[in-house]
Parts: structure tokens; sequence; C-alpha cells
């Protein structure tokens, strides 16, 4: 694609996002005007109720649907230049059914909000860790086909254990705290939560930054790449550990809110094509003005919160089916 | 350049081929001969230290290959694999650029230089006008010539060419073989493996006959390549012309129905 409309593309998503953030902001169940926002921002708001709805209500909000939707932008494209597939998201090797079971265990045992943030990010690492552990062990397969394979069927397994532990769960005071993490939220996120999940995932985000070259060749069959000069088992393992580090932390804050790291890697790679270093701040800018825009929608379309997965999910299906056939041969 | 001493290679479990030895010095060009299943790419992903070898040695200019990191290796030996499944629209230019990964720091990407690097090997093989297309709409013969140069992007001494001519028209064929010829003039030593015995008569300085899992010869293509060792690699009936000009070429003796 030529240089001129790629430049395009990145002015374009960031535009959008500004002005999705703008209107984020102004719009709710209490309506404010742009001027209103921006005094507020700027520390100036006369009416302190102004102050408290963009301060400590939108702004945390903003700000996690931000995070939340680059971060599984930027995993979703790692993973899908890794396993060379599309159709790949984030949590293929677990991390989302890791995270639930850690979530829904502590809500199960403690009862505890508070504990299933932390519960969900061990569950997820330590789902992937499991994972990555058992497939690199399986010798003499294609070592990809072997982590996927691995990551199906544990997944699958941690994926009864949540079944039956919603079965035994109270269904008066447990079972809609389950339900209700399982479909994923930004609703109660708190400053404090964003404190501790932003630079965990930006210490994921870092190593991918810089070795966006490299990661290209990832995509290559394993021998090529190897004869290209690069150590692929190692690189491999570091893409795993950062794109999971980076879903954990976004995931134990928010629940599972899906298709974002599935369809926004792969839109974005239409606009600009395959090269990671281009891919990847598109991918976020985009990932990151997707779910402010989903976000937003769930919490004015209705007198209750709709949950963001389902809106997702409603508006990534038709949006991938067109991709797809809009993209006859190529990624 | 290269030298393997009384290799043995295979799979985890299983040997392949043994007690292959041989030497290739700058500027020699080496053609393998086999039969299908013959073990020639095994021969080759071994010699890249893409598979363990199962006994003997493998010496890169005198170092042994254990002894060299991948991104050495990648310096020094230029591999074109047989075929490539092209997963991502990467343009020609951008997979050409891939080769230069070994000459670039973990952290950076390409600059001007690697950038002009490939360049001029799109240009030697005549592939200069597809550099913006993606490497998924090019056809089979052109993603060859792309290997091609992005081996020549590794600026390796020494090229490893698994059946470089597979999926070429008879043109492209004689194109790459004379370029393999050109860059052993240039002194780059050269291996690469052919389904062709005329191929290693027009530019290999020797054959090396893989069958049965040993090297049946190594030595000058006019004095290996014969009826009777044509004939124990491929099992039919061969005769070895000599043309004007001291050239030799092969003739299946065919059987026509009657």
């Amino acid at each position: 694609m030529p240089e001129a409309p790629r430049a395009l593309a990145y002015v374009l998503a960031a535009g959008a996002l500004l002005v999705l953030t703008a209107v984020a902001f102004a719009v709710g169940r209490y309506p404010l005007s742009l001027a209103e926002v921006l005094s507020a921002l700027a520390g100036q708001a006369a009416d302190p109720a102004v102050n408290t709805v963009v301060m400590q209500v939108r702004g945390p909000r903003v700000l996690a649907a931000l995070l939340v939707g680059a971060a599984l932008a930027a995993a979703g494209t790692a993973y899908q230049g890794m396993f060379r597939n599309p159709l790949v998201s984030p949590d293929i090797l677990g991390v989302s059914t890791g995270a639930a079971l850690g979530a829904v265990l502590s809500i199960f045992f403690a009862a505890s909000i508070f504990l299933a943030q932390l519960f969900a990010f061990a569950g997820g690492l330590a789902a992937v860790g499991l994972v990555y552990g058992v497939g690199s062990r399986l010798r003499g397969h294609d070592p990809l086909l072997a982590l996927v394979l691995t990551g199906v069927v544990i997944g699958t397994l941690l994926g009864s254990a949540i079944a039956l532990l919603k079965v035994l769960a109270d269904p008066y005071n447990q079972l809609p705290a389950i339900t209700f993490w399982l479909l994923g939220s930004l609703a109660s996120i708190s400053p404090g939560d964003l404190a501790v999940a932003a630079p965990l995932a930006l210490l994921g985000l870092a190593p991918m930054l810089l070795l966006r070259w490299r990661m290209n060749l990832l995509a290559l069959p394993d021998d090529e790449a190897r004869a290209l000069g690069v150590e692929t088992t190692r690189l491999r393992t570091l893409v795993v550990g950062c794109a999971t580090l980076m879903t954990a932390s976004v995931v134990a804050i928010s629940g599972i809110i899906g298709w974002v790291g599935l369809l926004i890697p792969h839109a974005a790679r239409l606009l600009v094509g395959p090269d990671f270093g281009r891919l990847l701040p598109l991918a976020m800018l985009m990932g990151a003005a997707f779910m402010l825009a989903v976000d937003t929608l769930c919490r004015t379309l209705a007198t209750i919160e709709v949950p963001p997965g389902v809106l997702t999910a409603l508006i990534g299906t038709p949006f991938f089916l067109w991709l797809f056939a809009l993209s006859r041969r190529s990624w | 350049m290269l030298e393997a001493r009384d290799l043995a290679f295979g799979f985890p479990g299983r040997t392949v081929g043994s007690g292959i030895g041989f030497s290739l010095g700058a500027g020699e060009v080496m053609c393998v001969l086999g039969p299908n299943g013959g073990g020639k790419t095994t021969l080759f992903r071994t010699l890249l230290g893409l598979l363990p070898r199962h006994k003997g040695n493998i010496f890169v200019n005198s170092d042994s290959l254990e002894s060299l990191s991948r991104g050495e290796i990648a310096r020094r030996i230029g591999y074109v694999p047989q075929g490539h499944t092209a997963y991502f629209a990467f343009t020609v230019r951008e997979f050409v650029l891939m080769g230069r990964t070994a000459h670039l720091g973990a952290f950076a990407s390409p600059a001007a230089k690697d950038l002009s690097v490939a360049s001029r090997a799109l240009e030697s093989l005549g592939i200069a006008a597809l550099a913006d297309r993606p490497v998924t709409e090019i056809s089979g013969g052109e993603r060859q010539l792309a290997l091609v140069a992005r081996a020549l992007a590794q600026e390796p001494r020494l090229m490893v060419l698994d059946e470089p001519t597979a999926s070429l028209d008879f043109g492209n064929q004689v194109r790459v073989l004379e370029r393999i010829a050109a860059l052993a003039g240039q002194g780059i030593a050269i291996l690469f493996s052919s389904h062709d015995p005329d191929h290693a008569f027009l530019c290999a300085h020797r054959a090396l006959l893989l069958a049965e899992g040993r090297a049946l010869e190594v030595g000058r293509p006019e004095d290996v390549i014969r009826p009777d060792t044509l004939e124990r690699m491929y099992r039919v009936s061969v005769q070895v012309l000599t043309t004007e000009g001291a050239m030799h070429t092969c003739l299946p003796r065919f059987n026509r129905p009657a």
C-alpha cells in the first residue's frame, strides 16, 4: 500500500479516538457540554458535581476502556503474527479461561470481588504457563500446533471446572457475581485498579515494540526464521509471556471481553499490511477507540448496563464476516 | 568453507543417511542429486543446524557448526528452502528485507543500507518490478526468485539452495543456474540440489549422488554422473550424451508403448 493512504489510516484512527473520548466524557445519565468537560479536566470546573462526574466517574472508565482495548488489540496482533493465523485471539492459550477460573474460585470460596482480580490475574498466567509447559514438551510435532492443541484441551478442562463451580455456587449471592464477572464490565474499575493494571500492560508491550522487526519473522515457517538468524523458541516464549501479561492484567480488571483481540488486529492489517512495526500502533489506536465506543454504548443504550462482551459480539460477528468476504486471498 | 566429516543425519530416532563426507571451497558449486525421499532436504537442514546431526562433524569456515550462534550461521550461510508457504501479505521488498535480520541488532529495524542491499538482490534476479507486490499474490516461480533474493540479502559466503529450480519454467531455470554460476564467480560457495542431472553438468564443479542412505559418489559431474550411477539412483535406464563443445546431457531410454 502506498505511504499516503497508510498515514491516513493512523490520522483517522487517532481522530476517531479523540472524538470518541470527547463524546464518552459528555454523554451519560448526567450530560455535560464539551466546555464543562474541558474545564473539569483542567481542574477549573465551577460546579463540583461536574468535577466529580468527569474526574471520579467517567475519567477512570474512559481510561479503562482505552487501556483494555489497546492491550487486547496489541496482544491479539502479536498472537496472530506468531500463530500465522488471522483467526487467533489472545486467549487461544487459555489466558481468559484461566483468569475466569481464578475469579470464579475466589468468588466461590472467599466470596470476595476484590480478591477476584488478583486470582484472575494469577489464574490467567498459570493457565498459559501450564499450556506452554505441556505444549513445548510435546516433541516431534510442529511446535505451534502442539501449543494450540494443548491450549484447546486445557481450556476445555478449565471451562468444565468453571461450569462445575457455577452449578455448586449459591444461586442468590455467588452466581450473579460469577455471571457478571464472566460477561465482563468496565463499570466498577477504580483508579487504583488502573494504577496496577496499566504498568503491567506496558511491561508486556515494551519488548514487543522493541522487537517489532523480529516479530515479522515469526510469520515465516520455523525453519526459515531460524535460518535467517532468529532464535524462534526464545522469541516465541517471550511473545507468549508478553501477550499473556497484557491480557491477564486487563482481563483481571474488566472480566472477559471477547472479539476485540480477534477483530481489531485483523482490520488494522487490512489497512496497513502485516508489518508488525506499522500494525501494532494502529491496532492499539483502533482497539482503544472500539472499546471506548462499545463501553459508551453499553452505559447509554438502556437504563441498565449492557455487558460489553455482548455488544462486541453483536458488532464483531457481522463486521468480521464482512471483512472476511472483503479479503479474498490474503490477510 | 563448508566441510562435512563422516556425517550421519536424519530425524529424531530415525537416521536417513550416513557416512557423508565432502568439503566445499570458496567459489565452488556442488550439486546434490538423488531420488525423492533420498534425504537431500534432510541433509541440507542438518548442514544448517536446523536438525541435530546424528554423528560426525560439520565445519563452516573451519568453525564447528555447534560453536556458532543462529545469527552467526545466518550471516555465513544463505538458505533457499524448497517452496514457501506465504501466510501474510508482506510485500516482496519486506520479504527480501527479512534476509537482513542477522545483520541487525535485536531491537533494530532495516535502515537505508539494508534497503539498498535488498534492492540490489531484487535487481540481480530481475524481479525489481515485483518489489511492492504482496508475496501472497505472485506466482510460485516468482516467489522462488524472491526466496533466492532474500538469501542474497543475507550477504552470505555460502548458499544452500534446496531445489531452487523446482517450480520454475525452462527460461527461469536457466536464469537461476546462470545466477548460481555468477555467484560462484564472485567467490561464494554454493550447495544446491536438483532433480535434473543436467543441472549438475551445466553449472556444478562437483556432484554428490545421494541414494540408499549414503553418498554413492562425490566427484566431478563428468566422472560420477554415468548411466550406471543414474540407473542405481533413479531405477530408469539413461544414456549420457556428449554434445558439441564437450557438454553433457542425460537422455532416458524411453519405453514407448508398442
